[in-house]
């Protein structure tokens, strides 16, 4: 008998603290995966947010630590250049990379720092209880917003790929989903660049994932990814924003 | 031999994703037990139907799922 598939050792043996069908989890996959197929496990450290992802460095098999909401490019930045021969990513909710650490992550990107961004857009609060977030779509009702988000109240839903493309020192930005497998195998790819763009230096690499938080949406795990195929994907279109980094 | 799939019933949230994703329709959460967590496990009912994709194992939030091709 022939392995096809198993459990990557570059996630430790913790059970995943994250809800039924949450798509935290697959991205963790796709990470360690990738960190085991590039070979970087053993000199990569994560950069976990404040979020339902705070523990994630208790998921990954590699060195990790916790920053302050939002600050985590921050503290990446610092790492990095601190350990330049060390691999270094941060991992970010929408709450974390897009309200509260809106700054961090453009100022991230305006230095070059060579980091690798891995942003997870579910377009809600999930952890703290479903609350309306900046990537809230339109009519989107969530526990703060029970008749559906306003564009006259919040404006419109933070198109964060779009608005990080144009900075010059962003190297790759790509938005990508995983409610599929087809698309789970593009993330894989998505993932890898961004991480092949840090081994050779050239600097800053952002994947958005468009991502579904059953919980916080209150559908069931399958109809979450319905949402993100119908809901979400209208609004924030798939696809390479930005990739200055050319072949790796 | 056919091939294999094994779920480790510990691991797994009964969150259906690996069902629903199958294409030979061959996964279903068992109604007749609950696992340590409280959730019905996903479980396979035709395995002599697997075509070994790994579809759902690819699909499974929780690492579940291990996929094994008859060589
Ligand atoms: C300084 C600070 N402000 C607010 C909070 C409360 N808080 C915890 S998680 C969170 C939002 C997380 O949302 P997101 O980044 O989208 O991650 P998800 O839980 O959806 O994965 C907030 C506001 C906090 N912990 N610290
Ligand atoms: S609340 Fe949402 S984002 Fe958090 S673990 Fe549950 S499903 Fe995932
Ligand atoms: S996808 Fe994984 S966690 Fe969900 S039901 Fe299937 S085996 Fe269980």
């Amino acid at each position: 008998m022939a392995v096809v598939y198993e459990k990557s050792r570059g996630l430790t043996d913790n059970p995943l603290t994250y809800c039924p069908g949450c798509s935290h989890g697959i991205v963790h996959k796709l990470v360690a995966e990738t960190l085991v197929e590039l070979d970087i496990l053993e000199k990569t450290i994560a950069v976990a947010p404040v979020g339902c992802s705070v523990l994630a460095y208790e998921f990954f098999n590699c060195d990790g630590i916790q920053a302050a909401h939002g600050r985590a490019p921050a503290v990446a930045a610092g790492i990095k250049r601190t350990n330049t021969d060390k691999i270094v990513f941060t991992y970010q909710g929408d709450g974390d990379l897009a309200s509260i650490g809106t700054a961090e992550i453009i100022h991230s990107a305006h230095r070059g720092d060579n980091i690798t961004v891995i942003f997870i857009n579910n377009a809600i609060y999930g952890m703290t209880g479903g609350q309306m977030a900046p990537t809230t779509l339109i009519g989107q009702k969530t526990s703060t917003s029970p008749y559906g988000r306003k564009e006259e109240q919040a404006g419109r839903p933070l198109l964060v790929s779009e608005m990080m493309a144009p900075i010059p020192n962003a190297v790759y930005i790509e938005r990508t989903s995983v409610h599929d497998v087809a698309n789970i195998n593009k993330t894989k790819k998505a993932i890898k660049k961004a991480f092949e763009n840090q081994i050779n230096n050239k600097g800053f690499s952002m994947v958005e994932i468009l991502a579904s938080c059953p919980i916080g949406w209150n559908v069931s795990p399958v109809d979450g990814n319905k949402f993100i195929k119908e809901g979400l994907m209208p609004y924030y279109p798939l696809g390479v924003y930005k990739d200055e980094g050319g072949e790796n | 031999m056919a091939n294999l799939v094994t779920i480790t019933e510990s691991m797994c949230k009964g969150c259906a994703l690996c069902a629903d994703a199958c294409p030979k329709n061959i996964l279903e959460m068992a109604k007749d037990r609950v696992n340590n967590k409280g959730y019905h496990p996903a479980t396979c009912i035709n395995m002599a139907a697997c075509t070994a994709c790994a579809i759902c194992a690819k699909m499974c939030p929780d690492s579940a799922i291990r996929v094994e091709r008859d060589a």
